[in-house]
């Protein structure tokens, strides 16, 4: 029997069938690819002799390999050019749509299958990437997958699956000025930890969630992953449906009014039962920024390093091994750590209000020297709406680099890297030891507005500091 | 050496082999085979780069280099491990180094599906039977051990501890049913009645 959460509507809804090991074949409404973990999955299609089911329900960008300086073809990178034209050719093979570069519309796949309106209430989402939690901020099911999984879905629409359990995550109050939807959920991952989402869906509520917009809720979803939780959601409201309302893949004429009647009975019942809860009050969050190697080594910027000895002892050793790759002292204050690097994108803080946060901050004001800092839009598109807004120049005037959309120094698959043992202050979702490029390389996440802060004093700063000065507010 | 002829076919009851003991909590993917590794249309070269960086780092002294693990095939880990990306890579760089299966204290979500998709069985067990069977296996690494699926157990000569499996993938695992593609699309019929009744695909009548 439904308990009424969101989550069993959706997944009742896409039920095809029982599977002998007993898991769940479960219908997947969007499938997103991208060039990474679809090309394996391609191969596996052409030795079963199978074909693609759903093309129209399958969608492709390029986003993870792509270059940031000059994305002119061939790549400099002969191995990504490689893994692009695989792309081409598998998505012109089997009638798959491809937003490639220069389409207009190519960029994150999270950041664009939003913004195209593909990402829908009720929808079951997946992609193999991890990050497709993303698209929960929509009131979907969305999950990353593995590349036999994406064999899958492409030959099937369909996956094998076991149902989650749902925490519904609780965070009323009002988040203060100079914090973020990032800062909330760092703050949410830190004090849950890296694996308490195992086994869940994370549903997030509450009046601070709903006062959100539809790309802070992305950042909220986005990280769900984070937590440990394959998918993480927030139920459709009035803000779902402005977003959505004239986008490309969006319902049109009479089918917007149907579409938001049946998305209106998607959210989960007032009396819905969930399998655990917890409550934030977002009053209480700081600007929070990691130290360590996990996502969940987060502290707020007020706070000290924390003392190995005083924390749980699960999490004692691998804070010690944090202490030893990050050459950070216990007990010393994070704000003032010197940087070497700044990076403003990514599928989590990679969009227009994320830049606009950032440039808010930069605007009038001077990266500091010997700082590296570059702003990655999340899309094209993004791209596009900043340059019309004037962000480009502003970041520029302030001697940040504008770059071309993708994923970037996120992962550094492309040519945008840390060197030898730089320390990054990042907007993106990862510190994990090596993510952006360097071995020794070491990130520290926070949200774009306080990387800006960071780049202009050259080392991790509050940026309620700059938001408090007079100067700061002449950006809308 | 072709391995390929190694990987797991049909149903998987027992795994034998020595075993290998990486230490720590929270190993992620990016760890486990680092993002430059991931520029290939193919998984073939994965094996030799998994923990490409920190097997530099540890310079020769890491689990995966020692002279005793080579050829280990029975990875023993610790909590959350393969946390992070979805990249199928990391149990694919695994298994082409060679390891057959995992044991663990907990593992990440998507990590066991991509490890069940190719038929590699993680194994959990308690933190503290997990602390000493990581003892024996460093003390004597020439042991040779049995996974034996059915029984839930490893054991070797002397030792023996009972493993916990999610009863799912263990099903899957013993009746050979863990490579999903063909119990799936065998139910088109049924795949096309869902279709007509989920309203987005249908213009929301
Ligand atoms: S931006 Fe980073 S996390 Fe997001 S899809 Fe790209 S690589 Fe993955």
């Amino acid at each position: 029997m439904s308990s009424g959460t969101l989550y069993d509507k959706v997944w009742d809804l896409h039920t095809v069938a029982t599977l002998p090991g007993g898991s769940t074949q479960l219908f997947i409404g969007l499938h997103l690819i991208h060039e990474v973990t679809s090309p394996q999955a391609f191969s596996a299609l052409k030795d079963k002799n199978l074909s693609v089911r759903c093309p129209n329900q399958t969608i492709a960008t390029v986003d993870h390999i792509v270059p940031t300086i000059s994305q002119k073809r061939p790549f400099a990178d002969p191995l990504a050019e490689e893994m692009l034209s695989t792309l081409e050719q598998n998505c012109s093979e089997h009638g798959i749509t491809l937003f490639g570069l220069n389409s207009g519309k190519q960029g994150i796949v999270h950041v664009i299958a939003p913004e195209l309106g593909l990402s829908q209430p009720g929808m079951t989402v997946a992609c193999g990437d991890s990050h497709t939690s993303t698209h929960g901020a929509f009131g979907a099911i969305a999950f990353g997958i593995g590349t036999s999984q994406v064999r899958d879905v492409l030959a099937s629409q369909s996956l094998a699956m076991n149902k989650l359990k749902v925490r519904r995550i609780q965070i009323d109050g009002q988040l203060n000025k100079g914090v973020y939807a990032k800062d909330l959920i760092l703050h949410v991952i830190r004090s849950l930890g890296v694996k308490a989402g195992v086994g869940y869906a994370y549903e997030f509520a509450g009046t601070a969630i709903e006062a959100l917009s539809m790309e802070e809720r992305m950042t909220i979803c986005n990280m769900a992953i984070e937590g440990g939780a394959r998918c993480g959601y927030i139920n459709p409201d009035q803000i779902t449906y402005e977003y959505l309302k004239g986008r490309l893949y969006s319902p049109q004429g009479k089918s917007w009014g149907k579409a938001v009647k049946w998305w209106n009975n998607l959210a989960s019942d007032a009396n819905a039962t969930f399998d655990d809860e917890v409550n934030f009050d977002a009053s209480n969050i700081a600007p929070t920024v990691t130290w360590g190697i996990t996502p969940g080594q987060g502290i707020g910027i007020d706070e000290n390093l924390p003392i190995p000895k005083s924390l749980d002892p699960n999490e004692r050793i691998i804070a010690e091994e944090a202490y030893e790759y990050m050459n950070l002292e216990p007990g010393k204050a994070i704000e003032g750590l010197n940087i070497d690097v700044c990076f403003i994108g990514s599928c989590t803080n990679g969009r227009l209000s994320d830049l606009k946060a950032a440039a808010k901050i930069a605007n009038g004001r001077h990266v500091a020297k010997g700082i590296k800092a570059f702003v990655v839009p999340g899309s094209e598109q993004v791209a596009k709406e900043a340059e019309k807004e004037g962000l480009d120049k502003v970041f520029q005037k302030a001697g940040f680099e504008w770059r071309e959309p993708g994923c970037s120094m996120c992962l550094a698959m492309n040519p945008d890297k840390l060197v030898g043992n730089q320390i990054s202050a990042s907007s993106s979702n990862r510190n994990f030891k090596g993510r952006q490029g360097s071995a020794s390389g070491r990130t520290l996440l926070m949200s774009p507005a306080m990387v800006a802060a960071a780049a202009i004093n050259g080392k991790v700063t509050d940026v309620r500091k700059f938001l408090n000065e007079k100067s700061s507010n002449q950006l809308s | 050496m072709d391995l390929k002829t190694n990987f797991p076919q049909g149903p998987i009851k027992i795994i034998n082999g020595r075993c290998i003991t990486l230490v720590g909590n929270d190993i992620d993917t990016d760890r486990i085979i680092p993002a430059r590794f991931l520029k290939c249309v193919s998984f073939e070269s994965l094996g030799e780069n998994v923990f490409a960086d920190d097997r530099i780092q540890l310079k020769g002294k890491h689990p995966f280099d020692k002279k005793e693990n080579k050829g280990a095939s029975i990875l023993v880990v610790n909590d959350n491990f393969g946390c992070g990306s979805s990249r199928e890579h990391a149990p694919q760089a695994l298994m082409r180094w060679g390891i057959k299966a995992i044991i663990g204290q907990s593992f990440a979500e998507i990590f066991y599906g991509n490890c069940l998709a190719l038929g590699i069985p993680c194994a959990t067990v308690a933190n503290k039977e997990l602390i000493q069977m990581q003892k024996v296996i460093k003390n004597y690494p020439e042991l040779h051990w049995d996974l034996n699926l059915q029984q839930q157990s490893l054991s070797s000569s002397n030792y023996e501890w009972h493993l916990d499996f999610e009863s799912g993938g263990l099903e899957m695992l013993l009746t050979g049913k863990w490579d999903a593609t063909s119990q799936l699309i065998s139910q088109g019929e049924k795949i096309d009645k869902r279709i007509k009744l989920i309203p987005y695909l249908n213009n929301f009548t």
